[in-house]
């Protein structure tokens, strides 16, 4: 949608500046829209996780602003907003305030990948899974630099154990993608969509699959520094770890990637083993429109699955958390990888 | 306590970090200066004095019935039992022949008193090894029997339901009824407390083999209640000296062997169901008669010493009067279990990490006014 929207939009531009112009003005809208889309869905998300944890937790949850509470997490920014920012005496100023910054452009950039119908992706390039995989490592740089710049010592444990877990965890998200790799032989996110359309993957792949799958959830919510693998934050143990001396809208930002964060490794997940934004049995092939309902059907479904963990399982220990990732996730990966070869090298694709 | 190490050419300092007044592990105003090397605990020292308010001091002020009024500030959360405690005392040294009514009420709501504390104990457990959800949870049942004290006693929290002599009231008409309903409730609670968080995997991992105490480090600590019971130490108050309704129930002194943090845990869970047997017991047979046997107004202890120990949600809970036969006490001392449990914690937080040190500081269940006094 967004490339033919793009197309156009650029042929209506450049009828009436220069080329170069009309292309760079094209890109600057948007970069707008995908910050609509990621602001808007960073406050339903807030909401979300609070009904949900409410319905945990035997509450009500928020229910007052607007109808059913949507318009809660509005209210919520618009008080962040017009918060005092505050900061630490003797903390490092410049990178303090850039760490949100990197925390931000990481989730922003990557949210432009995620294939949320056909054509509608800002870019589709041909090392996508890779792409992704990098450009959502950065912002443990974001973290690790508020941590480090913030002068406060609960900080600067909390983006220690940032720093080790994602690193660990880098390593789990990157092998489970790469099992499927073999199974699609393409990093482009539409073509492993196209692939799709003869069974999702996670069926077409069976076993191997499903247990790539398992690994990329438990990676993706340690990715993502929620509980059960909230080491960074541990409220019990750090008080707020990395973010806090944050306040206002450096804190938000924080929290908005965080939300955003979840969504992404959701995403993913759903466009990799899930189908994208193809219906299931292909149901409504005929309504390609309805792809943008599948695709967050099934990614809000995912995003339910990490919200349910963070309010039943209790928080690892920090030594329990690198034990899991090196003498488990990471062999059964690796040996993982060598299952799913066999399975395509011997043809035992599920296809339908 | 400034010694390093040197491991493979990094230089491995330790530091110094501050936990507390104001951290959400310390439950309170518990301030512990901690040593640390990484993530390793090497020192913890527990700096007490925040909510110091005396009341040791004011008890020689004040007079017994007035000094009732002062121990639901102690440990706010076992309030009922430390005015049953003082009330015991003064019953003791003044030799009055308590009703059996009174007793049993005492007793019945006693052990309401310990589900209602080991309840908020499990919330606040969960929440401290990072399970939010079971604060709701522990809340909920809490609230039940909050709702029925509040019918009887007129507060929910600091009850001041008993007077030497008997109690302030008698239990309201609908007392029994509400108390078999929550019995019945909480029968089918207890197993869901277990599937939530006793089964589960990672709960287990973080408490099992975490923060050994010993049985003679638990005795030569002075440690008491579930922290002592669950190294293996028998110390149950209500077994060996029962107080009030106690000697005419019959009830098994939970006990574990490991020591450990999850060993601390089950013995409370499994003292969830023994009071709830208790109070099963009692409530069908409330015998009749009066809810309190008058007193002069102005009590006057005759001169002596008196001492009377009970049984808390923490562990023992001693009253100590020193009497000169006036209508104040010459000095009154409390021996509270919190602060004889905290005195362990550095012998069994060392060598563990930072999440184990909050874990072990919770199955402790400290409550800080008891300590601070």
């Amino acid at each position: 949608m967004v490339l033919n929207i793009s197309n156009s939009l650029r042929e209506w531009l450049s009828t009436m500046m220069p080329e170069t112009t009309a292309h760079i003005l094209e890109m600057v809208i948007i970069a707008l829209i995908y910050l609509g889309i990621f602001s808007i869905a960073g406050l339903f998300l807030v909401l979300m996780e609070r009904r949900v944890a409410a319905w945990f937790q035997l509450r009500i949850g928020p229910n007052r602003v607007g109808y059913q509470g949507l318009l809660q997490t509005i209210a919520d920014a618009l008080k962040l907003v017009s918060k005092e920012l505050t900061g630490t005496e003797r903390a490092d100023k410049f990178l303090y305030n850039l760490a949100p910054y990197f925390v931000i452009i990481s989730s922003l950039m990557a949210l432009g990948l995620i294939p949320f119908t056909e054509n509608f992706q800002a870019f589709d390039i041909n090392i996508g899974i890779f792409f992704l995989i990098a450009i959502s490592s950065i912002g443990v740089i974001g973290i690790l630099l508020g941590g480090w710049a913030s002068n406060n010592k609960y900080s600067l444990i909390g983006a220690m154990r940032s720093g080790v877990q994602t690193i660990s965890y880098e390593l789990s998200v990157g092998l489970s993608l790469l099992t499927m790799i073999v199974l699609t032989g393409s990093l482009q996110l539409s073509e492993i969509v196209e692939v799709q359309k003869n069974g999702w993957l996670i069926v077409q792949g069976h076993i191997p699959a499903i247990i790539a799958f398992m690994i990329f959830i438990i990676a993706g919510t340690a990715e993502t520094n929620r509980a059960p693998f909230d080491m960074v934050e541990a409220e019990s143990e750090l008080g707020a770890g990395f973010h806090t001396e944050y306040s206002g809208m450096k804190f938000a930002y924080f929290f908005l990637a965080e939300f955003i964060n979840m969504f992404i490794i959701a995403a993913i997940a759903t466009t990799v083993f899930f189908g994208a934004w193809l219906s299931p049995f292909g149901i409504t092939e005929s309504l390609p429109w309805l792809g943008i309902f599948w695709f967050l059907l099934k990614t809000l479904a995912l995003v339910f699955l990490m919200m349910w963990f963070r309010w039943t399982f209790p928080r690892l220990r920090v030594d329990q958390l690198l034990t899991l990732e090196w003498k488990y996730l990471l062999p059964i990966n690796l040996v993982n990888i060598v299952i799913m070869a066999w399975v395509v090298w011997q043809n035992l694709t599920i296809q339908i | 306590m400034q010694e390093s190490t040197t491991i493979n050419n990094f230089k491995s300092e330790e530091y110094f970090i501050n936990m507390g007044p104001q951290h959400p592990a310390t439950h309170g105003v518990l301030r512990l200066l901690l040593t640390i090397d990484g993530e390793i605990i090497k020192r913890v020292e527990p700096d007490l004095g925040y909510i110091h308010r005396s009341i040791e001091k004011m008890c020689e002020r004040d007079s017994y019935q007035q000094i009732v009024h002062l121990t639901d500030r102690m440990d706010y959360l076992s309030s009922h039992i430390n005015n049953e405690a003082v009330c015991l005392t003064v019953e003791k040294a003044l030799e009055l022949e308590i009703p059996d009514r009174v007793k049993v009420i005492r007793t019945i709501i006693g052990e309401l008193t310990r589900i209602a504390s080991h309840c908020l104990w499990w919330g606040v457990m969960g929440m401290d090894v990072g399970a939010l959800t079971t604060y709701f949870y522990g809340f909920r049942d809490r609230e039940m029997i909050n709702d029925i004290f509040e019918e009887t006693c007129g507060a929910r929290l600091t009850m001041n339901y008993n007077v030497p002599g008997g109690l302030m009231w008698d239990i309201h008409p609908n007392f029994v009824n509400r108390v078999k309903t929550f019995i019945a409730h909480f029968k089918t609670k207890i197993p869901e407390f277990d599937r939530l968080l006793t089964e589960n995997i990672i709960f287990q991992k973080r408490t099992k083999g975490v923060g050994i105490l010993s049985k003679e480090d638990a005795i030569s600590f002075g440690a008491s209640g579930p922290v002592g019971r669950a190294s293996g130490y028998s110390c149950d108050v209500r077994k060996y000296h029962p107080y009030s309704a106690l000697d005419r129930v019959t009830f098994n002194e939970s006990l574990q062997t490991e020591g450990d943090t999850f060993a601390r845990y089950k013995v409370r869970i499994q003292e969830m169901w023994e009071s709830l047997s208790i109070v099963e017991q009692l409530i069908d047979n409330i015998p009749e008669g009066e809810h309190r046997i008058a007193t002069n107004a102005v009590i006057k202890l005759p001169k002596g010493e008196y001492y009377q120990k009970v049984e808390t949600a923490r562990g023992e809970l001693g009253v100590y009067i020193v009497s000169t036969g006036t209508k104040n006490p010459y000095r009154l001392k409390f021996r509270s279990p919190g602060f004889s449990n905290l005195s362990l914690l550095n012998h069994i937080a060392v060598g563990g990490k930072i999440g184990d040190l909050v874990a072990t500081m919770a199955t402790l269940d400290l409550v800080i006014p008891d300590i601070d006094r």
